[in-house]
Protein backbone atom coordinates (compact mmCIF):
# COMPACT_ATOMS: atom_id res chain seq x y z
CA UNK A 1 0.00 0.00 0.00
CA UNK A 2 3.01 2.33 0.01
CA UNK A 3 2.75 3.08 -3.69
CA UNK A 4 -0.52 3.85 -5.41
CA UNK A 5 -1.39 4.60 -9.02
CA UNK A 6 -4.60 6.17 -10.26
CA UNK A 7 -6.39 8.83 -12.31
CA UNK A 8 -7.35 12.19 -10.84
CA UNK A 9 -10.95 13.35 -10.47
CA UNK A 10 -10.93 17.04 -9.60
CA UNK A 11 -13.05 18.75 -6.97
CA UNK A 12 -12.85 22.24 -5.45
CA UNK A 13 -12.44 23.72 -1.96
CA UNK A 14 -14.58 22.96 1.12
CA UNK A 15 -16.08 19.70 -0.16
CA UNK A 16 -18.13 18.68 2.89
CA UNK A 17 -19.10 15.16 3.92
CA UNK A 18 -22.76 15.87 3.11
CA UNK A 19 -21.57 16.13 -0.51
CA UNK A 20 -19.50 12.95 -0.27
CA UNK A 21 -22.62 11.10 0.90
CA UNK A 22 -25.85 12.91 1.64
CA UNK A 23 -27.59 12.52 5.00
CA UNK A 24 -30.77 11.51 3.24
CA UNK A 25 -29.10 8.25 2.16
CA UNK A 26 -26.55 7.54 4.84
CA UNK A 27 -29.01 7.14 7.68
CA UNK A 28 -30.97 4.51 5.76
CA UNK A 29 -28.53 1.67 5.35
CA UNK A 30 -25.18 0.26 6.38
CA UNK A 31 -24.61 -1.19 2.91
CA UNK A 32 -21.69 0.91 1.64
CA UNK A 33 -21.93 -0.57 -1.87
CA UNK A 34 -25.49 0.72 -2.08
CA UNK A 35 -24.49 4.14 -0.70
CA UNK A 36 -21.53 4.28 -3.10
CA UNK A 37 -23.95 4.79 -6.01
CA UNK A 38 -24.69 8.26 -4.57
CA UNK A 39 -21.10 9.33 -3.91
CA UNK A 40 -20.59 13.07 -4.64
CA UNK A 41 -23.87 13.18 -6.54
CA UNK A 42 -24.93 16.68 -5.41
CA UNK A 43 -21.68 18.10 -6.83
CA UNK A 44 -21.22 15.75 -9.76
CA UNK A 45 -24.30 13.71 -10.76
CA UNK A 46 -23.36 10.27 -12.10
CA UNK A 47 -19.85 10.43 -10.61
CA UNK A 48 -20.07 6.82 -9.39
CA UNK A 49 -20.16 5.52 -12.97
CA UNK A 50 -16.98 7.39 -13.91
CA UNK A 51 -14.81 5.83 -11.22
CA UNK A 52 -12.36 3.08 -12.08
CA UNK A 53 -10.85 1.07 -9.26
CA UNK A 54 -7.93 2.90 -7.68
CA UNK A 55 -8.83 6.38 -8.98
CA UNK A 56 -8.01 9.41 -6.82
CA UNK A 57 -10.11 12.26 -5.57
CA UNK A 58 -8.04 15.43 -6.00
CA UNK A 59 -9.35 18.53 -4.25
CA UNK A 60 -8.50 21.95 -2.85
CA UNK A 61 -8.62 23.22 0.71
CA UNK A 62 -10.56 21.75 3.65
CA UNK A 63 -11.69 18.49 2.06
CA UNK A 64 -14.19 16.56 4.19
CA UNK A 65 -15.42 19.43 6.35
CA UNK A 66 -18.75 19.26 8.18
CA UNK A 67 -20.36 16.15 9.59
CA UNK A 68 -18.24 13.48 11.31
CA UNK A 69 -19.89 10.69 9.32
CA UNK A 70 -17.44 7.84 8.80
CA UNK A 71 -19.66 6.75 5.94
CA UNK A 72 -17.81 9.42 3.89
CA UNK A 73 -14.44 7.62 3.65
CA UNK A 74 -16.17 4.22 3.66
CA UNK A 75 -18.34 5.20 0.70
CA UNK A 76 -15.31 6.55 -1.19
CA UNK A 77 -13.56 3.21 -0.56
CA UNK A 78 -16.62 1.23 -1.64
CA UNK A 79 -16.84 3.33 -4.83
CA UNK A 80 -13.28 2.29 -5.70
CA UNK A 81 -11.39 5.45 -4.73
CA UNK A 82 -7.79 4.54 -3.89
CA UNK A 83 -6.74 7.74 -2.12
CA UNK A 84 -7.73 11.36 -1.57
CA UNK A 85 -5.24 14.14 -2.30
CA UNK A 86 -6.06 17.67 -1.18
CA UNK A 87 -4.36 20.92 -0.23
CA UNK A 88 -5.78 20.47 3.27
CA UNK A 89 -8.26 18.25 5.08
CA UNK A 90 -10.87 18.78 7.78
CA UNK A 91 -9.68 17.00 10.90
CA UNK A 92 -12.44 14.46 11.59
CA UNK A 93 -12.51 13.31 7.97
CA UNK A 94 -8.73 13.00 8.04
CA UNK A 95 -8.69 10.80 11.14
CA UNK A 96 -11.61 8.76 9.81
CA UNK A 97 -9.58 8.03 6.66
CA UNK A 98 -6.63 6.82 8.72
CA UNK A 99 -8.92 4.76 10.95
CA UNK A 100 -10.64 3.00 8.04
CA UNK A 101 -7.43 2.65 6.02
CA UNK A 102 -8.12 5.08 3.16
CA UNK A 103 -4.86 6.86 2.29
CA UNK A 104 -4.87 10.66 2.41
CA UNK A 105 -2.25 12.86 0.79
CA UNK A 106 -1.81 16.50 1.76
CA UNK A 107 -0.09 18.32 -1.10
CA UNK A 108 -0.36 21.25 -3.51
CA UNK A 109 -2.94 19.97 -5.97
CA UNK A 110 -3.24 23.16 -8.05
CA UNK A 111 -1.23 21.85 -11.03
CA UNK A 112 -3.05 18.52 -11.30
CA UNK A 113 -5.46 18.24 -14.25
CA UNK A 114 -8.65 16.20 -14.64
CA UNK A 115 -7.73 12.63 -15.59
CA UNK A 116 -3.99 13.02 -14.88
CA UNK A 117 -2.25 9.76 -13.96
CA UNK A 118 -0.73 10.03 -10.49
CA UNK A 119 1.76 7.83 -8.68
CA UNK A 120 1.66 8.34 -4.93
CA UNK A 121 4.40 7.21 -2.56
CA UNK A 122 2.87 7.48 0.92
CA UNK A 123 5.99 6.54 2.82
CA UNK A 124 8.21 9.10 1.12
CA UNK A 125 5.41 11.65 0.99
CA UNK A 126 5.67 12.24 -2.76
CA UNK A 127 3.20 12.49 -5.62
CA UNK A 128 4.41 12.02 -9.19
CA UNK A 129 2.16 13.40 -11.91
CA UNK A 130 2.89 10.84 -14.64
CA UNK A 131 0.86 12.69 -17.30
CA UNK A 132 2.80 15.93 -16.81
CA UNK A 133 6.04 14.27 -15.61
CA UNK A 134 6.15 16.47 -12.53
CA UNK A 135 6.84 15.67 -8.88
CA UNK A 136 4.91 17.22 -6.01
CA UNK A 137 6.10 17.14 -2.40
CA UNK A 138 3.48 15.93 0.07
CA UNK A 139 3.24 16.42 3.83
CA UNK A 140 4.54 13.15 5.33
CA UNK A 141 2.14 11.34 7.65
CA UNK A 142 3.04 11.31 11.37
CA UNK A 143 4.38 7.89 12.47
CA UNK A 144 1.26 7.13 14.57
CA UNK A 145 -0.92 7.43 11.49
CA UNK A 146 1.48 5.41 9.35
CA UNK A 147 1.31 2.64 11.96
CA UNK A 148 -2.48 2.58 11.96
CA UNK A 149 -2.60 2.69 8.14
CA UNK A 150 0.00 -0.08 7.89
CA UNK A 151 -2.10 -2.27 10.16
CA UNK A 152 -4.98 -1.67 7.73
CA UNK A 153 -6.89 0.79 9.92
CA UNK A 154 -7.81 1.08 13.59
CA UNK A 155 -10.02 -2.05 13.66
CA UNK A 156 -7.14 -4.21 12.44
CA UNK A 157 -4.77 -2.38 14.80
CA UNK A 158 -6.99 -3.25 17.79
CA UNK A 159 -7.49 -6.81 16.57
CA UNK A 160 -3.75 -7.26 16.34
CA UNK A 161 -2.75 -5.55 19.58
CA UNK A 162 -5.92 -5.63 21.72
CA UNK A 163 -5.71 -1.85 22.22
CA UNK A 164 -3.61 1.15 21.26
CA UNK A 165 -0.10 -0.08 20.61
CA UNK A 166 1.33 3.33 19.90
CA UNK A 167 4.00 5.13 21.83
CA UNK A 168 3.16 8.67 22.83
CA UNK A 169 5.21 11.11 20.85
CA UNK A 170 4.63 13.92 23.33
CA UNK B 1 2.13 26.15 31.36
CA UNK B 2 -0.22 26.41 28.43
CA UNK B 3 -3.52 27.08 26.76
CA UNK B 4 -6.73 25.62 28.17
CA UNK B 5 -6.43 22.68 25.77
CA UNK B 6 -2.80 22.01 26.67
CA UNK B 7 -3.62 22.22 30.39
CA UNK B 8 -6.58 19.84 30.15
CA UNK B 9 -4.74 17.32 27.99
CA UNK B 10 -1.57 17.49 30.13
CA UNK B 11 -3.63 16.76 33.24
CA UNK B 12 -5.20 13.79 31.50
CA UNK B 13 -2.01 12.17 30.25
CA UNK B 14 -0.06 12.98 33.40
CA UNK B 15 2.75 14.92 31.77
CA UNK B 16 3.18 18.25 30.07
CA UNK B 17 2.14 18.19 26.42
CA UNK B 18 2.17 21.04 23.92
CA UNK B 19 0.63 21.85 20.55
CA UNK B 20 1.68 19.37 17.87
CA UNK B 21 2.26 16.41 20.21
CA UNK B 22 0.37 13.26 19.36
CA UNK B 23 -1.02 11.58 22.47
CA UNK B 24 -3.17 8.69 23.59
CA UNK B 25 -5.53 10.36 26.03
CA UNK B 26 -8.06 8.91 28.50
CA UNK B 27 -11.58 10.26 27.94
CA UNK B 28 -14.15 11.15 30.60
CA UNK B 29 -17.28 10.61 28.54
CA UNK B 30 -18.17 9.10 25.17
CA UNK B 31 -21.29 9.79 23.10
CA UNK B 32 -22.68 8.19 19.96
CA UNK B 33 -25.81 9.03 17.97
CA UNK B 34 -27.94 6.86 15.70
CA UNK B 35 -26.40 8.13 12.45
CA UNK B 36 -22.88 7.11 13.42
CA UNK B 37 -23.18 4.47 16.14
CA UNK B 38 -24.26 1.59 13.94
CA UNK B 39 -20.78 1.76 12.38
CA UNK B 40 -19.29 1.94 15.88
CA UNK B 41 -21.05 -1.29 16.84
CA UNK B 42 -19.75 -2.97 13.68
CA UNK B 43 -16.20 -1.76 14.38
CA UNK B 44 -16.47 -2.81 18.05
CA UNK B 45 -17.47 -6.33 17.02
CA UNK B 46 -14.81 -6.49 14.32
CA UNK B 47 -12.19 -5.48 16.87
CA UNK B 48 -13.05 -8.70 18.65
CA UNK B 49 -14.07 -7.13 21.92
CA UNK B 50 -16.88 -8.39 24.12
CA UNK B 51 -16.99 -5.75 26.85
CA UNK B 52 -16.95 -2.00 27.05
CA UNK B 53 -14.45 -0.19 29.23
CA UNK B 54 -16.89 1.71 31.45
CA UNK B 55 -20.65 1.61 30.74
CA UNK B 56 -21.24 4.62 33.03
CA UNK B 57 -19.15 6.79 30.75
CA UNK B 58 -20.95 5.95 27.56
CA UNK B 59 -24.28 7.15 26.16
CA UNK B 60 -26.17 6.42 22.95
CA UNK B 61 -28.68 8.95 21.68
CA UNK B 62 -31.31 8.11 19.05
CA UNK B 63 -31.96 11.60 17.67
CA UNK B 64 -30.86 11.95 14.05
CA UNK B 65 -33.64 10.00 12.42
CA UNK B 66 -36.26 9.86 15.08
CA UNK B 67 -38.91 8.57 15.37
CA UNK B 68 -37.89 6.23 12.58
CA UNK B 69 -39.54 7.05 9.24
CA UNK B 70 -38.34 3.84 7.55
CA UNK B 71 -38.08 0.12 8.09
CA UNK B 72 -34.31 0.13 7.47
CA UNK B 73 -33.79 2.89 10.04
CA UNK B 74 -35.95 1.02 12.56
CA UNK B 75 -33.63 -1.94 12.22
CA UNK B 76 -30.58 0.26 12.86
CA UNK B 77 -32.31 1.68 15.95
CA UNK B 78 -33.14 -1.84 17.13
CA UNK B 79 -29.48 -2.81 16.77
CA UNK B 80 -28.45 0.19 18.90
CA UNK B 81 -31.02 -0.57 21.62
CA UNK B 82 -29.92 -4.19 21.75
CA UNK B 83 -26.25 -3.23 22.06
CA UNK B 84 -26.98 -0.66 24.78
CA UNK B 85 -28.93 -3.23 26.76
CA UNK B 86 -26.31 -5.93 26.31
CA UNK B 87 -23.58 -3.63 27.63
CA UNK B 88 -25.65 -1.78 30.19
CA UNK B 89 -24.83 1.55 28.52
CA UNK B 90 -26.91 4.71 28.89
CA UNK B 91 -29.51 5.08 26.14
CA UNK B 92 -31.58 8.14 25.31
CA UNK B 93 -34.30 6.96 22.98
CA UNK B 94 -36.60 8.79 20.56
CA UNK B 95 -38.14 12.00 21.83
CA UNK B 96 -35.66 12.54 24.64
CA UNK B 97 -33.77 15.08 22.61
CA UNK B 98 -30.71 16.06 20.61
CA UNK B 99 -27.45 14.55 21.86
CA UNK B 100 -25.73 17.93 22.28
CA UNK B 101 -28.47 19.17 24.57
CA UNK B 102 -28.77 15.93 26.53
CA UNK B 103 -25.05 15.56 27.33
CA UNK B 104 -24.84 18.85 29.28
CA UNK B 105 -28.45 18.72 30.49
CA UNK B 106 -28.04 15.28 32.06
CA UNK B 107 -24.76 16.18 33.74
CA UNK B 108 -22.43 14.06 31.59
CA UNK B 109 -20.11 16.95 30.81
CA UNK B 110 -17.78 18.51 33.37
CA UNK B 111 -15.36 21.44 33.25
CA UNK B 112 -11.77 20.41 32.61
CA UNK B 113 -12.86 17.06 31.16
CA UNK B 114 -12.22 15.35 27.84
CA UNK B 115 -15.32 14.23 25.93
CA UNK B 116 -15.51 12.63 22.51
CA UNK B 117 -18.61 12.08 20.47
CA UNK B 118 -19.25 10.54 17.09
CA UNK B 119 -20.77 13.78 15.89
CA UNK B 120 -18.99 16.88 14.69
CA UNK B 121 -20.95 19.24 16.94
CA UNK B 122 -19.63 17.59 20.10
CA UNK B 123 -17.62 20.83 20.44
CA UNK B 124 -20.85 22.34 21.89
CA UNK B 125 -19.72 21.35 25.41
CA UNK B 126 -16.77 23.73 25.17
CA UNK B 127 -19.22 26.19 26.73
CA UNK B 128 -18.82 24.14 29.93
CA UNK B 129 -15.00 24.39 29.79
CA UNK B 130 -14.82 20.84 28.42
CA UNK B 131 -12.28 19.68 25.86
CA UNK B 132 -15.07 18.15 23.78
CA UNK B 133 -14.58 17.15 20.17
CA UNK B 134 -16.11 15.13 17.39
CA UNK B 135 -14.51 11.91 16.18
CA UNK B 136 -15.44 9.08 13.85
CA UNK B 137 -17.32 5.86 14.52
CA UNK B 138 -14.22 3.67 14.66
CA UNK B 139 -12.60 6.14 17.09
CA UNK B 140 -15.61 5.66 19.29
CA UNK B 141 -15.30 1.87 19.15
CA UNK B 142 -11.64 2.12 20.15
CA UNK B 143 -12.58 4.39 23.08
CA UNK B 144 -15.37 2.03 24.13
CA UNK B 145 -12.84 -0.76 24.43
CA UNK B 146 -9.84 1.13 25.81
CA UNK B 147 -11.30 4.26 27.43
CA UNK B 148 -8.85 6.24 25.33
CA UNK B 149 -8.42 7.98 22.00
CA UNK B 150 -5.52 9.24 19.87
CA UNK B 151 -5.23 12.94 19.40
CA UNK B 152 -2.96 15.70 18.21
CA UNK B 153 -2.68 18.46 20.79
CA UNK B 154 -4.05 21.52 18.98
CA UNK B 155 -2.60 25.00 18.74
CA UNK B 156 -5.04 27.68 19.87
CA UNK B 157 -6.65 30.81 18.48
CA UNK B 158 -8.01 33.06 21.22
CA UNK B 159 -11.12 35.12 20.46
CA UNK B 160 -11.99 37.92 22.85
CA UNK B 161 -15.43 39.44 22.26
CA UNK B 162 -15.95 42.62 24.26
CA UNK B 163 -18.72 45.19 24.49
CA UNK B 164 -22.39 44.35 24.86
CA UNK B 165 -24.75 43.07 22.21
CA UNK B 166 -27.51 45.40 20.97
CA UNK B 167 -31.18 44.53 21.46
CA UNK B 168 -32.22 42.04 18.77
CA UNK B 169 -28.70 40.61 18.51
CA UNK B 170 -28.01 37.21 20.07
CA UNK B 171 -25.34 34.57 20.60
CA UNK B 172 -26.22 33.06 17.21
CA UNK B 173 -25.24 36.32 15.56
CA UNK B 174 -21.90 36.14 17.39
CA UNK B 175 -21.46 32.54 16.22
CA UNK B 176 -22.20 33.43 12.58
CA UNK B 177 -19.90 36.44 12.79
CA UNK B 178 -17.14 34.18 14.16
CA UNK B 179 -17.53 31.70 11.29
CA UNK B 180 -17.73 34.47 8.69
CA UNK B 181 -14.53 36.07 9.98
CA UNK B 182 -12.50 32.89 10.49
CA UNK B 183 -13.95 31.14 7.39
CA UNK B 184 -14.68 27.42 7.01
CA UNK B 185 -11.06 26.36 7.41
CA UNK B 186 -9.59 29.28 9.36
CA UNK B 187 -9.11 27.18 12.48
CA UNK B 188 -8.64 23.68 11.03
CA UNK B 189 -6.92 21.33 13.54
CA UNK B 190 -6.92 24.17 16.10
CA UNK B 191 -8.67 24.94 19.36
CA UNK B 192 -10.66 28.13 19.83
CA UNK B 193 -10.67 29.79 23.25
CA UNK B 194 -13.67 32.09 23.28
CA UNK B 195 -14.08 34.70 26.00
CA UNK B 196 -14.71 38.37 26.76
CA UNK B 197 -17.50 40.57 28.12
CA UNK B 198 -20.00 39.37 25.51
CA UNK B 199 -19.51 35.74 26.56
CA UNK B 200 -19.56 36.58 30.28
CA UNK B 201 -22.96 38.24 29.84
CA UNK B 202 -24.54 35.23 28.10
CA UNK B 203 -26.29 32.35 29.86
CA UNK B 204 -24.61 28.94 29.73
CA UNK B 205 -27.13 27.58 27.22
CA UNK B 206 -26.79 30.53 24.85
CA UNK B 207 -22.98 30.19 25.06
CA UNK B 208 -23.44 26.65 23.73
CA UNK B 209 -24.68 28.15 20.44
CA UNK B 210 -21.23 29.67 19.88
CA UNK B 211 -19.17 26.64 20.95
CA UNK B 212 -21.47 24.50 18.77
CA UNK B 213 -20.41 26.38 15.65
CA UNK B 214 -16.66 26.23 16.37
CA UNK B 215 -16.44 23.20 14.07
CA UNK B 216 -17.73 25.32 11.17
CA UNK B 217 -14.34 27.07 11.25
CA UNK B 218 -12.61 23.67 11.19
CA UNK B 219 -11.77 23.90 14.91
CA UNK B 220 -11.41 20.89 17.17
CA UNK B 221 -12.92 22.59 20.22
CA UNK B 222 -14.54 25.93 21.08
CA UNK B 223 -13.69 26.22 24.73
CA UNK B 224 -14.86 28.83 27.23
CA UNK B 225 -14.08 29.66 30.85
CA UNK B 226 -15.81 28.02 33.77
CA UNK B 227 -17.46 30.82 35.74
CA UNK B 228 -20.16 30.91 38.43
CA UNK B 229 -22.87 30.52 35.78
CA UNK B 230 -21.37 27.21 34.66
CA UNK B 231 -21.07 25.99 38.26
CA UNK B 232 -24.67 26.99 38.91
CA UNK B 233 -25.81 25.22 35.72
CA UNK B 234 -24.10 22.02 36.87
CA UNK B 235 -25.18 22.16 40.52
CA UNK B 236 -28.51 20.47 39.95
CA UNK B 237 -27.19 18.13 37.27
CA UNK B 238 -24.20 16.39 38.80
CA UNK B 239 -22.61 15.70 42.13
CA UNK B 240 -19.20 15.24 40.52
CA UNK B 241 -16.40 17.56 41.49
CA UNK B 242 -15.83 20.45 39.06
CA UNK B 243 -12.22 21.23 38.32
CA UNK B 244 -12.25 24.14 35.94
CA UNK B 245 -9.17 24.80 33.85
CA UNK B 246 -7.85 28.12 32.66
CA UNK B 247 -4.86 29.00 30.51
CA UNK B 248 -1.66 29.98 32.26
CA UNK B 249 -0.34 33.51 31.80
CA UNK B 250 2.55 32.35 29.66
CA UNK B 251 0.31 30.36 27.28
CA UNK B 252 1.34 30.63 23.63
CA UNK B 253 -1.36 31.37 21.09
CA UNK B 254 -1.24 31.01 17.32
CA UNK B 255 -3.36 34.14 17.11
CA UNK B 256 -5.36 36.42 19.39
CA UNK B 257 -8.33 38.34 17.98
CA UNK B 258 -9.96 41.05 20.07
CA UNK B 259 -13.16 42.71 18.92
CA UNK B 260 -15.86 44.95 20.27
CA UNK B 261 -19.23 43.55 19.20
CA UNK B 262 -21.42 46.38 20.51
CA UNK B 263 -22.33 47.44 16.96
CA UNK B 264 -22.78 43.94 15.54
CA UNK B 265 -26.03 43.76 13.54
CA UNK B 266 -28.00 40.49 13.19
CA UNK B 267 -26.06 38.11 10.93
CA UNK B 268 -27.22 35.75 8.20
CA UNK B 269 -25.39 32.87 6.57
CA UNK B 270 -26.34 32.50 2.91
CA UNK B 271 -26.49 29.35 0.74
CA UNK B 272 -24.53 27.04 0.39
CA UNK B 273 -21.63 27.64 2.78
CA UNK B 274 -21.80 28.45 6.48
CA UNK B 275 -19.04 31.06 6.18
CA UNK B 276 -20.98 32.97 3.52
CA UNK B 277 -22.08 35.40 6.23
CA UNK B 278 -23.54 38.89 5.77
CA UNK B 279 -25.25 41.51 7.94
CA UNK B 280 -29.02 41.14 7.73
CA UNK B 281 -29.61 44.24 5.59
CA UNK B 282 -27.87 42.50 2.66
CA UNK B 283 -30.60 39.84 2.45
CA UNK B 284 -33.62 41.45 4.12
CA UNK B 285 -36.68 41.06 1.89
CA UNK B 286 -35.66 37.64 0.53
CA UNK B 287 -38.82 35.53 0.21
CA UNK B 288 -38.92 32.36 2.29
CA UNK B 289 -40.99 29.17 2.16
CA UNK B 290 -40.03 27.43 5.36
CA UNK B 291 -38.70 28.51 8.76
CA UNK B 292 -37.13 26.00 11.11
CA UNK B 293 -36.43 26.79 14.76
CA UNK B 294 -34.61 24.07 16.66
CA UNK B 295 -31.37 21.98 16.56
CA UNK B 296 -28.32 21.62 18.79
CA UNK B 297 -27.47 25.21 17.88
CA UNK B 298 -30.74 26.95 18.75
CA UNK B 299 -33.36 24.59 20.14
CA UNK B 300 -33.12 25.66 23.78
CA UNK B 301 -35.48 27.34 26.22
CA UNK B 302 -34.31 30.91 25.63
CA UNK B 303 -34.51 30.41 21.85
CA UNK B 304 -38.20 29.54 22.07
CA UNK B 305 -38.88 32.19 24.70
CA UNK B 306 -37.73 34.93 22.31
CA UNK B 307 -39.45 33.31 19.32
CA UNK B 308 -42.73 33.09 21.26
CA UNK B 309 -42.40 36.69 22.38
CA UNK B 310 -42.20 37.77 18.73
CA UNK B 311 -44.91 35.36 17.52
CA UNK B 312 -47.38 36.02 20.35
CA UNK B 313 -50.71 37.24 18.99
CA UNK B 314 -49.42 37.19 15.41
CA UNK B 315 -49.85 34.76 12.52
CA UNK B 316 -47.11 33.15 10.47
CA UNK B 317 -47.31 34.30 6.83
CA UNK B 318 -49.60 32.13 4.68
CA UNK B 319 -46.66 31.51 2.37
CA UNK B 320 -44.47 30.12 5.16
CA UNK B 321 -44.38 26.81 7.03
CA UNK B 322 -42.96 27.23 10.54
CA UNK B 323 -41.44 24.06 12.01
CA UNK B 324 -40.31 23.95 15.63
CA UNK B 325 -38.23 21.18 17.25
CA UNK B 326 -37.29 21.58 20.91
CA UNK B 327 -33.80 20.21 21.60
CA UNK B 328 -34.97 18.06 24.50
CA UNK B 329 -38.01 16.72 26.28
CA UNK B 330 -37.22 18.87 29.33
CA UNK B 331 -37.11 21.99 27.16
CA UNK B 332 -40.37 21.02 25.48
CA UNK B 333 -42.04 20.46 28.86
CA UNK B 334 -40.80 23.78 30.22
CA UNK B 335 -42.01 25.57 27.08
CA UNK B 336 -45.37 23.85 27.50
CA UNK B 337 -45.69 24.76 31.15
CA UNK B 338 -44.82 28.40 30.50
CA UNK B 339 -47.22 28.78 27.56
CA UNK B 340 -44.39 29.27 25.07
CA UNK B 341 -45.42 26.32 22.92
CA UNK B 342 -49.04 27.53 22.94
CA UNK B 343 -48.01 30.95 21.61
CA UNK B 344 -46.01 29.38 18.80
CA UNK B 345 -48.75 26.89 17.91
CA UNK B 346 -51.40 29.63 17.94
CA UNK B 347 -49.22 31.59 15.50
CA UNK B 348 -49.20 28.58 13.18
CA UNK B 349 -46.12 26.57 14.15
CA UNK B 350 -45.93 22.81 13.60
CA UNK B 351 -44.12 21.18 16.53
CA UNK B 352 -42.07 18.06 15.76
CA UNK B 353 -40.39 15.53 18.06
CA UNK B 354 -37.28 16.71 19.90
CA UNK B 355 -34.44 15.55 17.64
CA UNK B 356 -32.38 16.41 14.56
CA UNK B 357 -34.69 15.37 11.67
CA UNK B 358 -35.26 18.60 9.70
CA UNK B 359 -31.65 19.84 10.08
CA UNK B 360 -30.10 16.67 8.65
CA UNK B 361 -32.80 16.02 6.05
CA UNK B 362 -34.01 12.72 7.44
CA UNK B 363 -37.56 13.60 8.46
CA UNK B 364 -39.83 16.37 9.66
CA UNK B 365 -39.63 19.16 7.07
CA UNK B 366 -37.76 18.42 3.84
CA UNK B 367 -38.07 21.45 1.49
CA UNK B 368 -39.26 21.22 -2.13
CA UNK B 369 -37.18 22.06 -5.22
CA UNK B 370 -36.25 25.72 -5.40
CA UNK B 371 -37.63 26.52 -1.95
CA UNK B 372 -35.92 28.87 0.47
CA UNK B 373 -35.52 27.90 4.11
CA UNK B 374 -34.53 30.14 7.00
CA UNK B 375 -33.17 27.90 9.73
CA UNK B 376 -31.60 28.32 13.17
CA UNK B 377 -29.29 25.33 12.50
CA UNK B 378 -25.53 25.36 12.01
CA UNK B 379 -25.19 24.12 8.42
CA UNK B 380 -26.64 25.27 5.11
CA UNK B 381 -24.79 22.94 2.74
CA UNK B 382 -26.54 22.09 -0.50
CA UNK B 383 -28.76 19.07 0.21
CA UNK B 384 -28.34 19.38 3.97
CA UNK B 385 -32.08 19.42 4.68
CA UNK B 386 -32.72 16.58 2.24
CA UNK B 387 -33.11 18.44 -1.06
CA UNK B 388 -30.10 19.67 -3.02
CA UNK B 389 -32.36 22.02 -5.01
CA UNK B 390 -33.34 24.02 -1.91
CA UNK B 391 -31.61 27.13 -0.49
CA UNK B 392 -30.85 27.41 3.23
CA UNK B 393 -30.16 30.61 5.16
CA UNK B 394 -29.04 30.49 8.82
CA UNK B 395 -29.99 33.02 11.48
CA UNK B 396 -30.98 33.52 15.12
CA UNK B 397 -34.35 32.35 16.49
CA UNK B 398 -35.48 36.00 16.73
CA UNK B 399 -34.67 36.64 13.07
CA UNK B 400 -36.35 33.34 12.15
CA UNK B 401 -39.54 34.05 14.10
CA UNK B 402 -39.94 37.62 12.85
CA UNK B 403 -39.23 36.55 9.27
CA UNK B 404 -41.86 33.79 9.55
CA UNK B 405 -44.51 36.42 10.25
CA UNK B 406 -43.43 38.63 7.35
CA UNK B 407 -42.79 35.88 4.79
CA UNK B 408 -39.47 37.52 3.95
CA UNK B 409 -36.12 37.71 5.78
CA UNK B 410 -36.63 40.52 8.28
CA UNK B 411 -34.54 42.38 10.86
CA UNK B 412 -35.77 41.53 14.39
CA UNK B 413 -34.51 44.87 15.69
CA UNK B 414 -37.70 46.30 14.15
CA UNK B 415 -39.62 44.68 17.02
CA UNK B 416 -36.91 44.21 19.63
CA UNK B 417 -34.76 47.29 19.16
Amino acid sequence: MNSLMGRAHLFGDDVNTDYVISGKYKFKTLDMNELAKHVMEDLHPGFYKEIEDGDFIVAGENFGCGSSREQAPLVLQAAGIGAVAAKSFARIFYRNCINVGLPVVECDTSEIGEGDELLVDLRKGRVHNVTRDRSIAAVPLPPVMVRILQDGGLVEHFKKHGGFKIEDEG
Amino acid sequence: MGTVSEEILSAHVGKEVTAGDIIIVPVDFIMGQDGTTSLTIQAFRNMGSKTIHDPDKFAFVIDHNSPSPLESVSNIHAMIREFAEEHDAILYDIGEGVCHQLMPEKGHVLPGGVVIGADSHTCTYGALNSFATGVGSTDLAAALISGKTWMKVPGTIKLVYNGSLSAGVFSKDVALHMVGELTANGATYKALEIQGEVIDALSVETRMTISNMAVETGAKVGIMRCDDKVKEYLRSRTTAHCRSVDATEDAKYDKVVEEDLSDLPPQISRPHDVDNVAPIDKVAGTEIDEVFIGTCTNGRYEDFAIAAKILAGKQVSRKVRLIVAPASRDIMLRCMEEGILAKMIQAGAAIVTPGCGPCVGTCGGIPADGEVVLSTANRNFKGRMGNSKAFIYLASPATAAYSAINGVISDPREVLG
